[in-house]
């Protein structure tokens, strides 16, 4: 039910961003999905992507920072409301989204969701229960 | 006409002054031999008797005093005097751990009252003047020395200390301020918020600034005296020797700061070799008090860049003058007024993060104040996948900084490897300050 995401910091400053992309690139690293949330100083970049460990050791070795974390891909009907749904459960039950972000590509009729909770197995317990489908991570990491 | 506050003194032929120099060094030498065991053990170990100090030359057989002697002294090891004898205890400003603690028996008191008075007259300040003083009063000898100074003379002195400044700008108008003691930035500050209120100081008292306690420049001198419509002269001092007053400016030659040799003799050295440099040379400024009675210090290393001249002035004072202090010889920063060492803030980020991070200080003067970013490299230990966790980072590196050194700045978190490595020591602090 869980998904490994990469983050790396990435500075505030013109081409980082196609750096990364770049080193990604000559690794044959696929990306599937991201984010980026952004300060006025620094932004973070999270990526869901074919290869974690081809991924890491290839930032790593051009100094980057970079970590792993668990989130969660949740399908969600790709209709109007479709995401309301999903976010009224977890409010109802008090599970936090630290961030969200959509995936690139659907599965079937529906749109895919990653999310980061503050509680991860509470959250996908919840959701499990209201019948929500979560992905797998080799499933998502090939799509 | 000049005027002194002092006028034997200030005016004593070179002969008479440096004769009256080495009655005072002798006995100084002589006290903290007998009531200082570090001095004691200091000559002692140099092979040096109090009686072998015959002539002002001699002075240069003697080992320094720096800072680091007087935190291992903490905090009275180098007080010559019992307690019961010393009535006033000052510490260096904004230093966190040991600060260096001075003493002054009453006799010291007054000695500073005099000195200080002495520097508000060479700065052309009268009985009758008004001094706003908006030097902090406190632990810091600033604002203090300065009051005690003023009321030496008889001059009527607001203590108004620092912050607070639309108050200080209301006072300065109601109350008629024709003297202004601040540090040089705060004095731009109180012109930008005058000027924002809608106050102008062309209709001000106010006469001359005296201002110190930060490098400043020529440059900031006229923008200063544009802005306030007033004379702005330098002053010079330092707790450890005794707080404002050490030297100061004439407002008639605006050139160099008049040491006053009859209490400290200045010697200007390389700090590489400890030699002594050639007048007119730059170097780090060396002081032997010698008339100090609560912590006398021989030889102490300010760590202050400056040259001396012994040429007279158009004055008619006969003390040596310094050069406007143009830097430091070690890493300490003065940012707005305060003592900012680089290690001081290794040991915080140490402490939050439990790592040595690479850090990079780059002070800055925005709008006439000081600014200090820090920044960090944000390496795995420190990383997180949440903004909210990274910037919760910077605000306690910030608020650290501020609980323990007292100043302001920014956390700047940066990547990995981009702050320059050198070969040998680490270059930790650009000054972008344009002084």
């Amino acid at each position: 039910m869980m998904v490994e995401q990469i983050s790396i910091f990435i500075e505030n400053k013109s081409g980082r961003l196609a750096e990364v992309s770049k080193i990604l690139g000559d690794a044959g690293v696929n990306i599937r999905a991201l984010s980026l949330a952004d300060t006025s100083d620094f932004g973070i970049l999270r990526l869901i992507v074919n290869d974690r460990d081809k991924a890491m050791a290839a930032l790593k070795g051009k100094g980057f920072t970079v970590n792993k974390t668990v989130v969660v891909a949740v399908e969600v009907p790709d209709q109007p409301g479709g995401l309301a749904s999903i976010l009224q459960v977890l409010d109802s039950e008090t599970i936090n989204v630290e961030y969200m972000y959509a995936f690139v590509e659907r599965c079937g009729s529906n749109a895919v969701i990653i999310f980061r909770f503050d509680e991860t197995e509470k959250a996908i317990a919840v959701l499990a229960a209201k019948g929500f489908n979560m992905l797998e991570g080799e499933r998502l990491y090939g799509i | 006409m000049t005027t002194y506050f002092n006028e034997e003194f200030e005016t004593l032929p070179r002969t008479a002054l440096e004769a009256l120099q080495l009655m005072r060094l002798k006995s100084a030498v002589e006290r903290v031999y007998n009531n200082v065991p570090f001095y004691r053990t200091a000559y002692d170990s140099a092979g040096i008797r109090p009686d072998t100090i015959t002539s002002l030359e001699d002075l240069q057989r003697l080992p320094f005093t720096t800072k680091q002697n007087m935190r291992d002294s903490y905090p009275y090891g180098l007080f010559a005097v019992p307690m019961e004898e010393i009535v006033r205890i000052h510490a260096s400003s904004g230093t966190t751990g040991k600060p260096t603690v001075v003493g002054y028996t009453r006799k010291d008191i007054s000695n500073w009252a005099d000195l200080m008075a002495r520097s508000l007259v060479t700065a052309s300040v009268h009985k009758g003047d008004i001094i706003h003083n908006a030097y902090g009063y406190g632990l810091f000898t600033g604002g203090l020395g300065a009051h005690y100074g003023a009321e030496q003379l008889g001059a009527s002195v607001i203590p108004i200390s620092g912050g607070n400044t639309k108050r200080q700008i209301m006072i300065m108008e109601d109350f008629s301020s024709t003297v202004l003691t601040c540090t040089p930035s705060y004095s731009l500050f109180l012109a930008e918020e005058a000027k924002a209120g809608g106050v102008d100081f062309r209709n001000l008292k106010l006469r001359v600034g005296i201002f110190g306690a930060e490098p400043w420049s020529e440059s900031m001198r006229s923008e200063i005296e544009a802005k306030l419509n007033l004379t702005a002269l330098d002053i010079y001092g330092l707790s450890e020797i005794m707080g404002p007053g050490v030297a100061q400016e004439c407002f008639e030659g605006k050139c160099g700061l008049h040491i006053w040799e009859d209490h400290f003799i200045p010697e200007i050295i390389n700090p590489e070799t400890g030699e002594r440099v050639a007048e007119g040379e730059k170097g780090e400024l060396v002081i032997t008090t010698i008339t100090k009675q609560g912590i006398p210090l021989i030889r102490y290393r300010t760590r202050d860049i400056t040259s001396i001249t012994y040429e007279p002035c158009v004055c008619g004072r006969t003390h040596a003058r310094i050069a406007r202090m143009s830097g430091r010889s070690d890493d300490m920063m003065i940012i707005r007024g305060v003592n900012v060492f680089p290690s001081q803030i290794e040991s915080i980020l140490v402490r939050i993060e439990g790592v040595e991070p690479h850090y990079l200080l780059i002070v800055d003067r925005k709008e006439n104040l000081d600014t200090l970013e820090v920044q960090v490299e944000v390496d795995e230990q420190i990383f997180s996948d949440e903004i909210k966790v990274l910037q919760g980072l910077s605000k306690r590196i910030e608020k650290e900084i501020k609980d323990m050194l007292g100043v302001t700045c920014t956390v700047k978190l940066v990547e990995p490897k981009t702050i320059q490595r050198s070969e040998g020591k680490a270059q930790r602090v650009i000054d972008k300050r344009a002084l």
